[in-house]
């Protein structure tokens, strides 16, 4: 069993997903049940793998390989490591709870559900798998769903942002195609392996191919965290999707451009990395600084959010960066991983509170006030206790307060990148500020002052709400007070990836 | 000089075919007129029955008969295979779409098989006679079917139009035949190849260039892709599935086999006019294909671009990426594509109109339906896991391999606008509300055909492992 746990992991929520198509129309109940059972059994799988799975130990593990097109040297080849594991682990999670949260979905639930299961292994595959072509599919299985999921139960421009992030991702991912390409034909024995090229490092001495190598990568993975200036995409998409859409989306599929960053780009194009770290490290903090100020200028409680995802994966991007740029200067190794472990917990970290601000600002604009504008509330903390509670708690951990998830992976980020990128890393911190007086700015226009007597109805959450948001609250404050749980976990990774960068 | 026998075997699917054409013509004459299905069912039979000798064939060396005059090798074989499945999958689609349109359904099936005839022939002449001569065997069958619902005048136009374009092509490919027979002396390609060497460059250039016209007709290659619209739109959709693969696919055959064995040694470098006319057709026929509004003339447009990715295929026919490449990606592109004209059979005969309109919320009125178009559609942008991303994922990787990065960039830029209106669709069909609750079915066989396309979508595009190995020792066998 143990043997094929990732496959399970990766394949139960497409299991679920056929298993809806054969349940007839009219039985929205069974589908909705069938649907959270596959979420849940996928959680549990991947649960599991914590048990075989040895902390300790370096490189990957749990690994499966099969044949799968041998005539052109293609293996089915799944692993996890340090790396993979958080992110795994995040995305069962969070599509667990999306889906509870979709239960009151009643729009096609058929198709609904079926698509996010579908994106779920979409997701679930990318971080798991280890041959180039294997991953790519997996890459470009999340696309048809997401564009979907945003383009039929999407807010009223969602045709124009589903086509947008479809054409947009595409771009990125067309790119990494070729680049796939230029190191498949440059290594030798010739192999899709991504473990293997990161070991025959095939383009280490053609600095050409290599550059062109590592944009087309970089495109890819850029577009998809987004970094400023790609990310035109996203505040769009994450206001017309709906909630469960937009909490997969920023948690889970802009991780799969940081997650490419660092389990592609920076082992497998380290010189070529270095060169450009510091042009990288200007558009994260150009991210990281627009993100938050743009946010600030926000009215709309959902692109408030949206924009400070932006600001966030600047932060992941300053730590890769930075890694990067300590490629091959032994005494800032340490400053390296330092800011590798920040960047892995800060993808955690930002799924896990991003997901639970989307939730939040589902809560309020699906089934209660139907408006997200911020200008619009005010004094909700007497009226809603609950909601105010588990919202402040996602905001103030989204800005950095010690005690609370996100305050942790920006330390360790900040710290790290000193190191390397002194005068960036103190612009950058310059971010958390903005982004600190944005959130508390919104907590102040809807949580307090004089209660607004149009909401005077709302009720606080109700029992499904709760069970969505408070698994997600408790791990803000597990990983803010205790982060060594995780960090043990990224840190062996980290370790062993920047001593082959050394 | 006597026939060897053993030739004749090599030879038994084209001898069987075309009594079978013969036959079913006869068959025809004694049916009443509202059991000419028969036919088509007999034509089916009758196909699979001329597959079983060619798939026999698979695993045998590569060698020519009839005094050379005609290849017996695996790429032939492979090319045999795609014009008898996709002619088999047309007249089941075709069989209930013409009941009603046209009094002259059984005629139908026979041309189709005649064409497939040519088509076979196509693939396998080894020499510019026998070549000129299946090209028009397989255009004047087009020609009649292109025309066929007499009373519709925009299928007249596409008749005409269709005989016009392809009259005058053949013309400048006969006489860049004869101008290569005036320089080497040989109408036989294998013996062309050694005495092209020494040919005069400009005469070759001329020669090669004009025998492109007619093969570059075929294949709806930019500048001689104007037809293809008109045609596809007027033409009965079935003959357009059927000119979109298997037409297209005898003309790839024929313009490999041509270029790479021929021409090749010559002193001509086709590669670089190759590659600069795979950019323009992909790239002209994407950006017309984006303001369609009528699926058929969509399909026509994508089918343009299609050919310019399969050109790529061509002009990076070196390495193990490139020959396979364009064999696959013609493979994956067979499937999809006639699948697509499949389900614009099925929805124009129910709606009687080909206006993209009509799929509005398809997804709610026969779901089964939508979800296979969306399947065609994401393999025709290329979206994994399907036959199309394979294909795709093979020709760019040839590209690469033969230091044609250029166009493998020209070619993501392309795919990215390609996905728009292939997108489009999708969102028609999903996204858009449903004017009316009426289901969209169609019949039995044509729902059967389109199930095959279905699955030989996703089969090339998850396990495309046989598909891979049979491309392989095809592409092999080229060389001789």
């Amino acid at each position: 069993m143990e043997r094929y746990l990732l496959t399970i992991t990766v394949f139960l929520p497409l299991l679920g997903a056929l298993a809806i198509l054969l349940i007839p129309k009219g039985r929205e109940e069974l589908m909705r049940w069938v649907a959270v059972a596959a979420a849940a059994l996928a959680f549990l799988a991947s649960l599991w793998i914590l048990g075989p799975y040895e902390i300790g130990k370096a490189g990957m593990q749990l690994q499966e390989r099969y044949l799968w097109i041998p005539g052109i040297g293609i293996n089915y080849h799944l692993g996890v490591d340090g790396l993979g594991l958080p992110l795994l682990l995040m995305t069962t999670l969070l599509s667990l709870l999306s889906v509870i949260y979709s239960w009151r979905v009643d729009l096609r639930v058929k198709e609904y559900l079926f698509l996010f299961l579908l994106l779920e292994t979409g997701t679930l595959g990318v971080f798991v798998a280890l041959d180039f072509f294997l991953f790519f599919v997996f890459w470009e299985i999340t696309l048809v769903p997401m564009y979907l999921l945003i383009g039929i139960w999407g807010g009223p421009r969602r045709e124009y942002a589903a086509i947008k992030f479809f054409l947009y991702t595409l771009v990125g991912s067309l790119a990494m195609l070729l680049a796939i390409m230029l190191l498949y034909f440059s290594s030798e024995p010739r192999t899709f392996g991504i473990m293997e090229l990161i070991g025959q490092q095939p383009l280490a001495k053609a600095p050409t191919l290599a550059a062109l190598a590592f944009w087309g990568f970089f495109l890819s993975f850029a577009i998809k965290v987004p970094m400023w200036p790609f990310h035109t995409w996203l505040p769009d998409a994450h206001v017309e999707a709906p909630t469960a859409g937009s909490v997969i989306l920023a948690a889970v599929l802009l991780k799969m451009g940081t997650y490419g960053f660092v389990r592609i780009s920076l082992p497998m194009l380290p010189e070529t990395f270095k060169l450009f770290a510091m042009p990288v490290a200007i558009l994260a903090l150009l991210g990281i600084v627009y993100g938050a100020l743009v946010a600030m200028a926000q009215t709309d409680l959902k692109k408030l959010v949206a924009y400070s995802s932006v600001n966030h994966m600047g932060y992941v991007m300053l730590g890769v960066a930075a890694a990067a740029g300590a490629v091959g200067i032994p005494e800032k190794a340490h400053a390296a991983t330092i800011a590798l472990n920040g960047a892995v917990f800060e993808m955690v970290a930002h799924g896990i509170i991003t997901g639970a601000l989307f939730l939040i600002v589902g809560v309020i604009y699906d089934y209660r006030a139907h408006t997200r504008g911020v200008n619009e509330f005010g004094g909700l903390g007497a009226r809603l206790p609950v909601y105010t509670g588990v919202t402040m708690m996602a905001m103030l951990a989204s800005l950095g307060l010690p005690g609370l998830m996100g305050f942790v992976a920006e330390f360790l980020i900040f710290v790290g990148s000193f190191g390397v990128f002194p005068e960036l890393t103190a612009v950058a911190l310059t971010g958390v500020i903005f982004s600190a007086a944005m959130f508390l700015w919104t907590i102040q226009r809807i949580f307090l002052g004089p209660p607004n007597p149009r909401w005077a109805h709302l009720p606080d959450l109700d029992r499904r709400e709760v069970i969505s948001l408070a698994p997600l609250a408790a791990l803000m404050l597990i990983f803010g007070v205790y982060p060594r749980a995780l960090l043990d976990v990224i840190n062996v990774a980290m370790t062993s990836l920047v001593t082959v960068l050394r | 000089m006597p026939v060897p026998v053993e030739d004749l075997w090599s030879f038994v699917p084209e001898l069987w075919l075309a009594a079978l054409g013969v036959l079913l013509l006869l068959f025809d004459l004694f049916l009443p007129a509202d059991r000419k299905r028969l036919v088509g069912w007999a034509a089916v039979v009758g196909l699979l029955f001329a597959l079983v000798p060619v798939l026999g064939m698979l695993g045998i060396p590569a060698r020519t008969i009839f005094f050379d005059s005609y290849a017996a090798d695996g790429f032939a074989v492979f090319f045999k295979i795609i014009a008898l499945t996709s002619t088999i999958l047309v007249i089941l689609s075709a069989m209930d779409a013409l009941r009603g349109q046209t009094g002259f359904e059984g005629e139908m099936y026979v041309l189709l098989t005649f064409a497939a005839l040519g088509a076979c022939l196509m693939a396998a002449s080894a020499d510019l006679i026998l070549l000129a001569l299946s090209i028009e065997l397989v255009s004047l069958s087009s020609y009649v079917m292109a025309g066929y619902f007499k009373s519709d005048p925009r299928s007249n136009e596409a008749g005409i139009k269709y005989f016009l374009f392809g009259a005058a092509s053949s013309a400048v490919m006969i006489y860049g035949f004869s101008i290569l027979y005036g320089l080497t002396g040989e109408t036989n390609l294998y013996v062309i190849a050694e005495r092209v060497r020494t040919a005069p460059g400009p005469a070759l250039t001329l020669a090669v260039g004009m025998a492109l016209a007619g093969l570059g007709f075929k294949v709806s290659m930019v500048p001689f892709h104007q037809w293809t619209p008109d045609v596809y739109e007027g033409a009965p959709t079935p003959v357009a599935a059927f000119l979109s693969v298997a037409s297209k696919a005898a003309g790839f055959a024929a313009l490999v086999r041509f270029l790479v064995v021929a021409v090749e040694p010559g002193p001509v470098d086709w590669v670089a006019p190759i590659a600069v006319l795979s950019a323009v057709s992909m790239t002209l026929g994407n950006l017309l294909a984006l303001p369609q509004r009528n699926i058929k003339r969509m399909l026509a447009y994508s089918s343009i671009a299609h050919a310019g990715f399969l050109l790529m295929g061509v002009a990076a026919h070196r390495g193990d990426f490139g020959a396979p490449g364009l064999l696959i990606y013609l493979l994956a592109y067979t499937f999809t594509n006639l699948g697509a004209f499949f389900v614009a059979t099925a929805v124009g005969g129910r709606l009687g109109s080909d206006d993209m309109t009509g799929y509005a919320g398809l997804a709610q009125r026969s779901a089964g339906m939508a979800a296979v178009m969306a399947l065609f559609m994401l393999s025709l942008a290329g979206i994994p896991p399907t036959g199309g991303f394979f294909g795709k994922f093979y020709i760019f990787g040839a590209a690469i391999n033969n230091g044609l990065l250029w166009l493998a960039v020209v070619a993501v830029a392309n795919s990215v606008v390609a996905l728009y209106y292939y997108a489009n669709v999708i969102r028609v069909m999903y996204l858009l509300p449903i004017p009316s609750g009426e289901p969209v079915g169609g019949p039995g066989p044509l729902r059967l055909a389109l199930g095959i396309a279905a699955l030989g979508t996703l089969l090339v595009g998850v396990f495309p492992q046989p598909f891979v190995a049979l491309a392989g020792a095809a592409a092999m066998l080229l060389r001789m």
